[in-house]
């Protein structure tokens, strides 16, 4: 089943045609790849899809509903969640707070509720606490729980805002460049996570400018250039691809 | 519940201070305490707006006059003239309003004051919400802007209306039986029971405030503060957690206006200016922004000292000039400076950014 929907989406800055036309479709439980060089529109795509963006034109249907006009928060209230290739950890939390921020769509406590901290309130608090615990398990980085985000290792910032996105237990993951910045041990480990995620159940949508990573662990790749849709096939072919290898060996704008 | 220890630290010390100044015969500090209690409230509910969720207001005297003004107008304005009148009678049918004396022996009747302070809350709440709704679009400075032209309206309005005293005010409110026996007054006899009322309501605040800033409210807020964008993309509303945190510091600015004003029989524009609105955020920051203990005890102490006359015709200016060096110096608020750390910087030569 198809659990993502592109069509002819268009985003253009002033003069600059960062999307063009892209459309493809992302199954459920898979993990499909968008590449594509430095600058070919891969985060813009992502801001299309996650609403951090208005698009120009065409459309996004994720689950079956369109998702034109709807504010990110919404989006996320139906099941998408999402890392940033510049990390955007929330400072002056803890790690964990950061992480039980994930599960505001899994809660409910309001103002009123909050402030009276009835006994509902406390259950619900302590679940919260639990299950953000357990993904910092999932990620061994439960050690760090208390430690301040913004003061943590690149590559630990990296792992909480995974265990932040996971938190909300969505049905679709948007990964931009989760190995961007990481030594290959850790890109490895990255690798391994992913597998892990779409094992339980949860559909990834990766971008990522490095091939390497990609080609492991992706079902399907679309290759993105200068804002277009140049290829979309299986990683084999992909690798095979001659206008692929083309971009990659010839562009060199990195 | 390692939270509410403190609380219990300032019941304590609430006490305390009563019976000192039973003690030593200086019951007559209870009074400022008390003004300082309510103007407290306004500062730990301005403390949630500007340190956890990042939103400036100068305009919460704007809410806090609202509050004052509106159950003042409402228990004072005499409707004997209109007591025939249909509305008038349904109001005292429904026991919404309330009949005694004045001064001079003149039959009063007028509004009860819990319906007026409801309604006053209410009012203040509603306006919060619809000037909130595109003020809190802006950010920064826009947002500082807004909220002090809402703030001048405010006390442009009262100062322009008859029907809330022009300069001179409202005097003469009657007290606030909130209970039997319980009565937000001035009058002498009862300045050890309103110092208790003004603390009741800021513990009481307090309490609801601390559990808020730790439940999943918090949480949102503090991440909303700290990056926007990606708390939406969590899933958090961030336009309307910004709204809500806007009208219940409001709220609670109104609140404070209504015993306030009780407490003190009247109340004038004075109440409304900005420099009032410049001396709660003053009062925020050197309490150190997102603290809401800091907020309170530099509330209580500054505002104590100035009811005292300790600054003098200097009052404003002091206020105004706190605010100055905690921007200048402290950011943080006086209660974590690490001065020796900041002063080392400062004539270092760098500059902050
Ligand atoms: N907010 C923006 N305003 C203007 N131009 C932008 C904006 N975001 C991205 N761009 C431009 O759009 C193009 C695609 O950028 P981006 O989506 O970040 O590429 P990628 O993620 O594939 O490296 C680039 O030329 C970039 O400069
Ligand atoms: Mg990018």
């Amino acid at each position: 089943m198809t659990i993502l929907e592109i069509n002819n989406l268009n985003k253009s800055f002033g003069g600059l045609q960062a999307v063009q036309d892209v459309g493809f479709g992302v199954e459920e439980h898979r993990i499909k790849a968008v590449i594509g060089p430095n600058g070919a529109g891969k985060t813009t795509l992502f801001n299309l899809i996650s609403g951090t963006l208005p698009f120009d034109s065409g459309s996004v249907v994720f689950k079956g509903e369109e998702l034109r006009g709807l504010k990110p928060y919404q989006i996320a209230e139906r099941g998408m969640a999402r890392t940033y290739q510049n990390i955007k950890l929330f400072p002056g939390m803890s790690a964990l707070e950061n992480v039980m921020v994930g599960r505001h769509t899994r809660s409910r406590a309001g103002f009123v509720a909050g402030m009276l901290n009835l006994p509902a309130t406390g259950r619900e608090e302590a679940e919260i606490r639990g299950k953000a615990m357990e993904l910092l398990g999932l990620l061994e980085i439960e050690h760090l729980a208390d430690i301040e985000a913004g003061s943590l290792a690149f590559g630990q910032q990296r792992a909480v805002e995974f265990a932040r996105a996971l938190a909300a237990e969505p049905a679709m993951l948007l990964l931009d460049e989760p190995a961007a910045g990481l030594n290959m041990n850790e890109t490895a480990e990255v690798a391994r996570l992913i597998s892990k995620i779409r094992d339980l159940g949860i559909t990834v949508l990766l971008v990522e400018h490095d091939m390497s990573l990609v080609m492991d662990i992706s079902d399907e790749i679309v290759v993105l250039s200068f804002g277009q849709k140049i290829a979309e096939d299986l990683p084999a072919a992909i690798q095979q691809n001659q206008e692929v290898i083309e971009i990659y060996l010839g562009g060199g704008d990195d | 519940m390692k939270r509410f220890l403190p609380l219990l630290a300032l019941l304590a010390l609430v006490i305390s201070i009563q019976l000192l100044t039973q003690w030593t015969g200086t019951t007559y500090y209870l009074t400022q305490l008390t003004m300082s209690g309510y103007y407290a409230v306004v500062i730990i509910g301005l403390c949630l707006l500007m340190g956890y969720a990042g939103q400036i207001s100068l305009g919460h005297a704007g809410f806090f006059a609202i509050g004052g003004y509106m159950s003042a107008m409402l228990t004072t304005r005499n409707l004997i003239s209109f007591q025939n009148q249909d509305w008038v009678v349904l109001l005292d049918k429904f026991g919404l309003l309330a009949a005694r004396q004045d001064l001079y022996g003149e039959a009063i009747l007028a509004f009860q004051p819990w319906l007026a302070a409801l309604i006053a809350i209410v009012l203040a709440g509603t306006i919060a919400l619809i000037i909130g709704i595109p003020v809190l679009k802006l950010k920064g400075h826009y947002l500082a802007m807004a909220t002090l032209g809402f703030g001048i309206i405010v006390y442009r309005v009262f100062l322009a209306s008859e029907i809330f005293g022009e300069a001179d005010g409202i005097s003469g409110v009657p007290g606030f039986p909130l209970l039997p026996g319980v009565i937000v007054t001035g009058s002498f006899g009862a300045r050890v029971g309103n110092y208790y009322i003004a603390w009741t309501l800021v513990i009481v605040a307090m309490v609801m405030l601390i559990n808020l800033i730790n439940s999943r409210v918090g949480r949102a807020l503090r991440a909303i503060h700290g990056a926007e964008e990606a708390a939406n993309a969590m899933g958090i509303d961030t336009a309307r957690y910004k709204l809500k945190t806007f009208v219940l510091s409001a709220v609670l600015a109104a609140v404070a206006g209504v015993f306030l004003t009780h407490y003190n029989g009247g109340i004038g524009p004075s109440e409304a200016g900005v420099m009032k609105s410049v001396r709660y955020v003053a009062l925020v920051a050197v309490g150190g922004m997102a603290n809401l203990w800091g907020a309170l005890i530099m509330g209580v102490t500054l505002n104590f000292l100035s009811l005292r006359g300790f600054f003098g015709s200097y009052d404003d200016a002091v206020f105004g000039a706190i605010l100055i060096v905690i921007m200048l110096f402290a950011p943080e608020g006086l209660l974590r400076l690490n001065l020796a750390a900041k002063l080392k910087k400062l004539f270092s030569g760098g500059s902050r950014k």
